[in-house]
């Protein structure tokens, strides 16, 4: 069972100019104990994608279709927005890019923890010592005193895996991670993430990251779901989809990683022009305007192509192009 | 839980901001009220004397006290001034004294904003304590003290406005140039070498005078009532002169006798504040940036 | 190089006061920092958040006083200069700063935005509107672009609204702070490229600063690695890549995680995190996070040069020349 379904998400937001098709026909699972990484630029959909999820979508935000199942139970959009409170937190946590979103500028950050526990009928020595332990487990120095400190005592770096730790303190089902260490320094974003794989396992929690940072993405995830212009263009084991990409658009992307570049050049590679207007979707492939395969045959519907054990990509060419 | 920000993609705006603010304003029915209310109290002190064939000045003994009639629409008051007339020529007075002190107290706010904003910390330190010491009289106060030495008159009323208005628009100023002048932007034209006198003018002021100008509008009300209360205490404008503060000051005396004199002085002045209020409040919402995109 | 260097930085300390009344202090956001740009260099100065990166760079532009050293630009020295000495300094020097769409006023139109340096330097008979079209034209943007505002454009554009600005004047040095900064892995490249481009039309040299060394790896022709307001290596590009000597140097270069998911990752860790400028380490100041650090580290400054470092990693060596003693050293 996965924990998290999602099922032909269709997400509109009203605006003047008429109505924007933000989230057209998304599917994919978050696996039991699966670390699934989404990829996309600014643009695609990435933060209308966990605000739906989360029912928090803006006010002039509607899902007009799909399927959000949370465990099997819960379908998302169908809740109340009391129902909706109940999961936030205690079984969806999240964790946003910047941990000052997370953390309670004037409360300590023992106060902020213990107070997380609310639900918990024990004792408040008890609540401390957890919450003690889960700054332990962050690697935060000094676990004991750093109680009674206030967030801006702390690093960026120390802030984030505190609010990392507030997030798993409740051990929930999923955790979304919304960019979280794209803000920090490349050293850190190493030790950031490493940390992340640990907790996951020892927690047994599902994780949904979300990163425009691929490589963070190849070393954390176990399966990956590649976004453009609001659409799941690929999605597949994070090996398949990075060593044999069948969408244009992932191998684009995956060619303009610097880091990818191992010959230094003077000429590096890009994608030239811009993601469409979403008030006026092309009626065929989303990506058509840019893809230098582009041919008669993408101006109709796409729907997504099999390649293999749940890879699959939204291609007409994918089927003939990737060797089995 | 984080606030669920804007999640529509930025797309260009083929329209300008300005159209598009407006289209939103005549959404919203209370605006709509508080632009017709606004519309026609102009409209009344526009064409005052197309309105009214009577001069609002002309004393006529002989039609003291009179009710409203259809040779005066509003009555007369206790000289036999044709009360319809003085209500719009009063609504040209109350108009004037709220735009012209208003413009002024905003031209000299933003200029002293910008200067404790930008300026040194000492000159800073020293025009908040001035701003705060003014801020702390009473309206009254000033008010009463101002017209001891000048006498009452309309220069005296727009003194006081000035006055009472200067300290908070120049510390809205002085805040968002404290606020923007550490923005990346203005950092990158000091870089490139632009004047003190040019940041300013080009790269701070446009950014903190749209706010103002919507704060401003939801004073005119405040003004209007200054101006009516001034003058109803004999403060401000002076006899013969109409005032919607004067009309109710004649009015109140014979209330229980004559309550029309009184009523057309107090409607006027209920109907602009109303009308000020709804259309400043619909386009503070209109123009704020949180709620863009509804 | 028998041509003199466009920029000269000799020794240049920035230092910071801090403190109340009593216990006034300072510390050095910049400790003592020398190099020079040739005419046409491309010139990196990499870091993490802390490292005095941006300071350094702000110093060079003349928005932040230095405290020691000197900075020479085209020949004369330009620290401790005044606004109005500055000014026409400020026609050859340029600097982009990090924010694509912040850096720009919000409210003036994209032509008024490219064309400002012509206003403040005097326009010197010049038609703005064709100014402005020709610099968009020059940073590949369309000339109809000069109508639109900031928030109206990708970060990929406003950046190059930036470069446009930038070079407006003809400059012969532009700093670029963090320029692919807050930009999405596509239009990155646009910007390099773009960058890359104009110098050699253009015949500009740069100084880039980044915290990302694999931007540096295809733009620079020279990169520097700061910690602490210092710097712990300075060399060509291409060999520091190859056979980065300083550890600190390598645990940058190990830290970048790769999208390929089978690559098994010989990463060099960090502990512990960078230390406060209040209170930093004696001796080698990266010593409280080396993975090879010695007595010594903690007690004696590191040599000068080019390596700043008592043990610095063999060519190709993943430990220092000192701790391998098998290691054949080539």
């Amino acid at each position: 069972m996965s924990t998290l379904s999602i099922t032909g998400l269709n997400v509109y937001f009203s605006t003047e100019d008429g109505p924007l098709h933000a989230l057209k026909d998304v599917s994919f699972d978050v696996p039991e104990r699966k670390i699934v990484g989404i990829v996309g630029e600014s643009g695609c959909g990435k933060s209308t994608l966990i605000n739906a999820i989360l029912g928090l979508l803006a006010d002039n935000g509607e899902v007009r279709s799909g399927q959000i199942l949370f465990e099997g139970v819960h379908d998302l959009p169908q809740l109340s927005a009391a129902q909706m409170q109940d999961l936030r937190g205690p079984r969806i946590a999240t964790v946003f890019q910047d941990p000052m979103g997370a953390l309670n500028p004037v409360l300590s950050v023992g106060q902020q923890m213990i107070n997380i526990q609310y639900r918990d009928r024990v004792s408040k020595a008890q609540k401390a010592a957890r919450a003690v332990e889960m700054l332990k487990l962050v690697r935060i120095p000094d676990a004991g005193s750093a109680l009674h400190r206030y967030p801006h005592q702390f690093s960026g770096g120390m802030k984030q895996r505190i609010a990392i730790a507030m997030a798993l303190m409740m051990e929930p089902a999923l955790l979304i991670a919304d960019e979280p260490t794209t803000a920090l320094d490349a050293t850190l974003e190493v030790t950031t993430i490493e940390l992340l794989k640990d907790l996951q396992q020892s927690i047994g929690c599902s994780v949904m990251f979300i990163s425009h940072h691929l490589g963070v993405i190849a070393e954390l995830c176990d399966e990956v779901a590649v976004m453009y212009a609001g659409e799941v263009v690929e999605r597949g084991s994070v090996r398949d989809v990075f060593h044999a990409p069948a969408h244009p658009y992932t191998r684009r992307l995956l060619e303009c990683d610097p880091a990818r570049q191992t010959e230094r050049t003077r000429v590096l590679p890009t994608i030239p022009g811009e993601i469409p207007d979403l008030r006026a979707r092309p009626p065929g492939c989303v990506f058509a305007a840019r893809c230098l395969q582009h041919h008669g045959g993408c101006d109709g519907p796409q729907g997504e192509v099999m390649l293999g054990a749940g890879h699959a990509a939204r291609c007409n060419l994918a089927a003939v192009e990737v060797p089995a | 839980m984080s606030e669920a920000t804007s999640n529509a993609p930025a797309a260009p705006r083929p329209q300008s901001e300005f159209i598009r603010s407006l289209k939103r304003l005549l959404r919203e029915p209370l605006g709509v009220l508080g632009l017709a209310l606004v519309l026609l109290v102009i409209f009344g002190a526009v064409f005052a004397d197309l309105l009214s064939q009577w001069d609002p000045t002309r004393i006529n003994p002989r039609v003291r006290f009179e009710g409203p009639s259809g040779e005066h629409l509003l009555g007369t008051d206790q000289l036999g001034r044709d009360l319809f007339a003085r209500v719009l020529h009063g609504g040209r007075i109350a108009l004037y004294v709220a735009l012209v002190s208003t413009a002024v107290s905003l031209a000299i706010g933003i200029v002293l904003g910008l200067i404790a904003g930008y300026g040194p910390r000492w000159l800073d330190n020293l025009m908040i304590l001035l701003f705060d010491a003014m801020k702390s009289f009473p309206t009254v106060m000033l008010a009463l003290a101002l017209v001891t030495i000048v006498g009452p008159s309309l220069t005296a009323v727009m003194i006081v406005v000035v006055l009472v208005n200067v300290p908070g628009y120049a510390r809205i100023v002085r805040t968002q140039t404290i606020a923007i002048k550490s923005s990346e932007f203005v950092t990158a034209a000091q870089s490139a070498g632009a004047s003190t006198a040019r940041i300013l003018r080009v790269h701070i002021m446009p950014n903190v005078i749209g706010p103002l100008v919507i704060l401003a509008s939801m004073d005119i009300p405040v003004v209007i009532a200054i101006e009516a209360g001034m003058s109803f205490l004999g403060l401000g404008v002076r006899p013969p002169t109409p005032s919607w503060g004067s009309i109710l000051n004649d009015g109140f005396a014979q209330i229980r006798e004559t309550p029309w004199i009184a009523i057309a002085g107090g409607v006027p002045i209920i109907v602009t504040t109303l009308g000020f209020t709804f259309l400043g409040e619909t386009l503070r919402d209109v123009f704020d940036p949180r709620l863009k995109g509804r | 190089m028998s041509e003199a260097p466009i920029l000269s930085v000799d020794d240049v300390q920035v230092a910071f006061p801090v403190g109340g009344m009593l216990n006034r202090g300072a510390i050095l956001g910049v400790a003592g920092v020398s190099f020079s740009v040739q005419r046409g260099e491309t010139f990196a100065l990499v870091g993490e958040s802390g490292s005095g990166k941006t300071t350094l760079a702000r110093a060079i532009n003349g928005l932040q006083e230095i405290s020691e050293g000197a900075i020479t630009f085209d020949g004369g020295r330009i620290d401790g200069l005044g606004k109005r000495q500055m000014k026409p300094i400020r026609k050859r020097m340029s600097m982009m700063f990090q924010d694509p769409v912040g850096s720009l006023s919000p409210r003036m139109t994209v032509g008024d935005l490219v064309t400002e340096p012509f206003r403040i330097h005097g326009t010197e008979g010049r038609n703005l509107r064709d100014e402005a079209a020709r610099l968009l034209t020059l940073v590949g943007l369309p000339a109809d672009f000069a109508a639109r505002y900031p928030h109206q454009l990708s970060g990929g554009q406003a950046r190059r609204v930036g470069v446009a600005r930038a070079i407006a004047l003809d400059p012969a040095l532009i700093i670029a702070d963090e320029p692919t900064a807050g930009l999405d892995v596509s239009v990155q490249g646009e910007v390099l490229n773009l960058l890359n481009d104009l110098r050699e039309r253009l015949g500009l040299a740069m100084v880039i600063i980044t915290h990302n060394l694999h931007v540096v790896h295809h733009v620079a022709d020279r990169t520097a690695v700061m910690y602490l307001g210092r710097f712990v290596e300075m060399g060509e590009t291409e060999t520091m890549f190859a056979n980065p000597r300083h550890p600190y140097t390598a645990a940058l270069l190990s830290a970048n995680p790769e999208p390929d998911p089978d690559k098994t990752h010989d990463r060099i860790t960090l502990p512990a995190e960078v230390p406060s400028l209040l209170a930093r380490p004696p001796g080698c100041e990266f010593h409280t996070r080396c993975p090879w650090a010695q007595d010594r580290c903690s007690r004696d400054a590191p040599p000068g040069g080019d390596v700043a470092c008592h043990y610095p990693l063999a060519p190709g060596a993943r430990a220092p020349v000192a701790t391998q003693v098998t290691e054949p050293v080539t």
